[in-house]
């Protein structure tokens, strides 16, 4: 029975539809705590000092902490993208002689009722001398801790990439392109807010964290670093988790605290966060400026860009490092040959929530800036803009292409892909030319609509390896343990769609473990659209080996040879005949000599990767300046489709954030380093009725050479390029080429460009 | 801390007596006093709609509501839906039309759709389309879910005219 490439239903939702599900919030342990931050209400300032007494009289409260009480702890340091100069930027687990954005963790209160803990929050008082916020990361670069750091600036650092001989293209071209486009800065922002509940086994002098999330085995060893707890002593658990995109799971003040908390205390410590505090202090993102120059010929043809860019990291460097940036100037160039490039990365603080990465980080911004310049060209040129993509389209007989520089530390070589294919297979889909006739005609009749297009590279299957096992009981239940972790993708049915094919087992015997770091020593966690390609993979070498096995030890018991038999429903049956014998039996068999197991490993040097296209026609009201999408298409190659159902639902659920970041989701901050955007009344995440149907054209044309399975990530597909295409349509229904340079594209901002005001 | 006061709810036809105090939400209460944890917060502050519950079979953010005032009231939360092991008519298209991910926002968007359809069970797909309105999702992108409503609505008429 074939199970890839079926859109089964998922093995993992049975408890999530009957509210059985266990999220953070609802883990809990007798006799437990309920901690609560005190955060920061101001931008930038000296702190002066953090006035507890009034709020540890509280009846029920059992502690009050500032920076003093946990002296000892050292600032979080970077999970991946770590350079030297930007260790003076980490952020301590509460803060220390400066705040630097409003909701940093300056106090935590421990109390036995959650609401009492909120109560004596209230009653801890900041005194903060305030000082000037830092708003604007294209501004000169200013002190960072200016006592503290004398002389050290707010930008850590910047990257800088190139190739190819940008001189010799600027003087051969025949024009001059330039432009500078924005992206506003939004998030993640998960439904579940963050939680964490640490309980401490002093008997087994245990320390067990709930509520882990995305890279629990990372977590695992880096709290462990930070508080000086040796192997084996913390073991982290990944419940279910309410989304993830890239926010959540990185290692925060609040998992460190909690940790903290559990073991000087003795007792169990739980932390939810509010949706407030989530939305000032969960890594915000995006955010970012580009400043490109290309040099074109008269085709369109781009022979040298030349780019400088600036993120705006807000107060701290967090766990992710160079990350969204170094992944901005690798992934800038995209689907297009671009033979000369140099990029300049600009890693600024400001007073604002510490950034990260969200869904597609460093691509849903450099697909703007470049769709943005591609259309500008087409513009400038008087070309079609589907022209001026061919024309610069990698061939596919040029794959695999090493871009010549790296990412993530390692080569960009992009594996395989059918650029022009695809495209054209979009084109045909909306039936292009007569869709743009059909607009036209709208058009004429006063209608503002317009279609636009955007193409992209993705990246997917980050390394560097992962390891799975294996075990099947007497009763025939295969168990899969694996060190990635889930955080609703549907981790657990792909996984056992690939190990179901592979041992021709049915899928409702088999179980997937995930994020528990008691149960596997290594895992390397759910992000950068990695678990399918890596632990899919790995699977598929374990499934392998245990069949083999099975057969080799049936082959014994039925006094035949393994030639002879197949896997068939669980069972293993001679190949025409009739002998047979249930996969429990085999395990029974070897339960004396270690059961029947197997492990599988899968190593990559290399990332994969995937590519698209999003087509959006939209509709502009110039009286209430909203945008209706009338339709929306993404197409994408995912190299295998394991199970197309949930990558269409990968791809519709990424596009409707996408839309939010075009629209309506912003972080906006006032003129102090308020921020305005503090609840979901401000920051607006688009409902039911912003998302139109958004048809996908599910492709497997290019395989990934890189894997045994073929596959290719799709967690990042459907928003990448979201920006990049509803500023081409908005730009098309106003006839105005170059319109839409900053997102969102805001009722505000549309109005100001309907005005003539500028974007 | 504030003193408390004595409340009888009915959860799913069973009686909770509760001891809580005024200020507590009826969602915390129902998680924290009835042990009922399927309601979700992903708010509270009325926007979201995770921790929707049916209060005398209207959909209620029961982050909103206080505990205190849903004494003698019949409260559904999505621990009831299911008739024991048989998933409801929403639970089951949920499931086979992908309608969740995570599955965070599920019992809200669950229960919302099980009020409306019980007050009108022959919404439009337009009106379907604007009662879901009325909650979030971060994952799906909607479209699964109200996929998943319109198919059920369908699955609850037939049977009720059967």
């Amino acid at each position: 029975m074939s199970y890839i490439g079926r859109s089964l239903r998922r093995i993992e939702d049975r408890p999530l539809l009957l509210g059985a599900g266990s999220f953070a919030a609802d883990c809990n342990a007798s006799d437990q705590l309920h901690m609560r931050i005190v955060r920061s209400p101001v931008a930038f300032g000296r702190i002066v000092s953090v006035e507890t007494a009034e709020a540890r009289a509280l009846e029920g409260v059992v502690a009050v902490w500032t920076i003093a009480d946990v002296a000892e702890l050292p600032p979080i340091d970077f999970r991946q993208m770590g350079l030297e100069t930007l260790a003076p930027y980490r952020q301590f687990v509460l803060a220390r002689d400066y705040v630097r954005y409003v909701g940093e963790p300056v106090a935590v209160v421990l109390a036995t009722d959650p609401y009492v803990a909120e109560d004596a929050a209230d009653l801890v008082f900041c005194d903060v001398e305030e000082l000037a916020a830092q708003l604007d990361a294209t501004a000169p670069p200013v002190a960072f801790m200016p006592d503290i750091h004398p002389g050290l600036l707010s930008e850590p650092a910047v990257l800088r990439r190139a190739y190819g001989d940008l001189d010799a293209a600027f003087v051969a071209a025949e024009r001059i392109v330039a432009l500078e486009v924005k992206v506003g800065r939004h998030s993640g922002v998960p439904l579940e807010t963050r939680g964490a509940l640490g309980i401490y086994d002093a008997d087994k002098n245990v320390l067990t964290l709930y509520g882990a999330a995305k890279v629990p085995h990372y977590n695992r060893d880096a709290i462990s670093k930070m508080l000086g707890l040796g192997s084996g002593r913390l073991h982290l658990s990944e419940g279910h988790v309410g989304g993830g995109f890239g926010i959540r799971g990185e290692l925060y003040p609040e998992d460190v605290l909690v940790c903290a908390a559990a073991l000087r205390l003795r007792r169990p410590v739980k932390w939810i966060e509010d949706r407030k505090e989530h939305l000032l202090a969960a890594n915000h993102s995006r955010d970012q400026v580009y400043r490109l120059r290309a040099a074109i010929d008269k085709r369109g043809f781009i022979l040298g860009l030349k780019a400088q860019f600036f993120t705006d990291q807000g107060a701290y460097v967090r766990t992710h490092g160079t990350t969204v940036t170094d992944l901005s100037a690798a992934m800038l160039p995209g689907p297009y040959v671009i033979p000369a490039y140099s990029v300049e990365g600009h890693i600024r603080l400001t007073n604002k929530t510490p950034a990260g990465t969200y869904r597609a980080p460093g691509r849903y911004e450099s697909t703007f800036a470049r769709e943005r310049l591609i259309d500008r060209i087409a513009a400038e040129l008087g070309l079609s803009p589907i022209e001026v993509r061919r024309v610069n389209f990698i061939a596919a007989e040029a794959m695999p292409f090493d871009r010549g520089i790296k990412t993530l530390g390692t080569g960009v070589v992009y594996d395989s892909g059918k650029y022009g294919d695809l495209l054209q297979r979009v084109l045909d889909r909306l039936d292009y030319d007569r869709l743009q006739e059909e607009l036209a005609a709208r058009r004429s009749r006063g209608e503002h609509v317009g279609l636009g297009i955007a193409c992209f590279v993705e990246k997917s299957g980050l390394g560097p390896q992962d390891l799975v096992r294996i075990k099947v009981d007497r009763r025939g239940a295969v168990e899969i343990v694996t060190g990635v972790a889930s955080v609703g993708q549907g981790v657990e049915t792909a996984l056992a769609q690939i190990c179901a094919e592979t041992m021709q087992v049915p899928i409702e015997r088999i179980s997937v473990i995930h994020g528990q770091t008691d149960r596997i020593e290594i895992g390397f966690g759910a992000f950068a659209s990695r678990v399918t390609v890596m632990a899919g993979s790995a699977v598929k070498i374990a499934s392998e080996a245990l069949r083999d096995r099975a057969l080799e030890t049936a082959a014994k018991l039925l006094q035949t040879t393994p030639n002879a038999l197949h896997l068939s429903n669980g069972t293993v049956a001679a190949i025409g005949g009739a002998a047979s014998l249930p996969l429990g039996d085999v395990a029974l068999h070897l339960e004396d000599c270690g059961g029947l197991t197997s492990e599988g490993r899968f190593v990559a040097g290399h990332m994969t990767y995937p590519y698209g296209i999003h087509a959006a026609q939209v509709k502009v009201d110039p009286s209430t300046c909203g945008v209706t999408i009338e339709r929306y298409l993404v197409g994408y190659d995912v190299g295998r489709a394991i199970n197309p159902m949930l990558i269409e639902g990968q791809i519709v659920g990424a596009a409707a954030q996408g839309i939010g970041g075009a629209l309506l989701e912003e972080f906006v901050y006032d003129e102090n380093g308020q921020p305005l955007a503090a609840s979901f009344a401000d920051y607006l995440m688009p409902t039911c009725h912003e998302v139109p149907e958004v048809e996908v054209l599910l492709r497997e044309d290019a395989p990934s050479p890189l894997n045994p399975l073929g596959v290719k990530g799709a967690g990042e597909a459907g928003i990448n390029a979201v920006g990049a295409a509803l500023a081409a349509a908005i730009d098309a229904a106003l006839q105005k080429p170059g319109a839409v340079a900053q997102l969102p594209i805001t009722p505000a901002r549309l109005h100001a460009i309907l005005r003539g005001s500028g974007s | 801390m504030a003193s408390k006061l004595g409340v009888n709810l009915t959860v799913n036809g069973r009686s909770h007596a509760v001891s809580i105090e005024p200020r507590r939400s009826l969602a915390d209460v129902l998680r924290d006093d009835c042990g009922l944890t399927g309601t979700h917060l992903g708010c509270e502050h009325g926007v979201c709609g995770a921790c929707t519950v049916l209060v005398d079979g209207k959909p209620v953010r029961s982050c909103l509501m206080f505990g205190v005032q849903a004494g003698g009231k019949e409260i559904r939360t999505v621990e009831g839906l299911a008739d024991d092991d048989t998933l409801h008519p929403l639970q089951q298209a949920f499931w086979e039309n992908h309608g969740l991910q995570c599955g965070f926002c599920t019992p809200g968007f669950l229960m919302l759709a099980a009020g409306a359809l019980e007050e009108n069970p022959d919404m439009s797909d337009d009106e379907i389309k604007d009662v879901l309105s009325s909650n979030l999702c971060r994952c799906t992108g909607y479209q699964n879910i109200v996929k998943a409503v319109r198919i059920a609505a369908r699955e609850l008429r037939a049977r009720s005219r059967a």
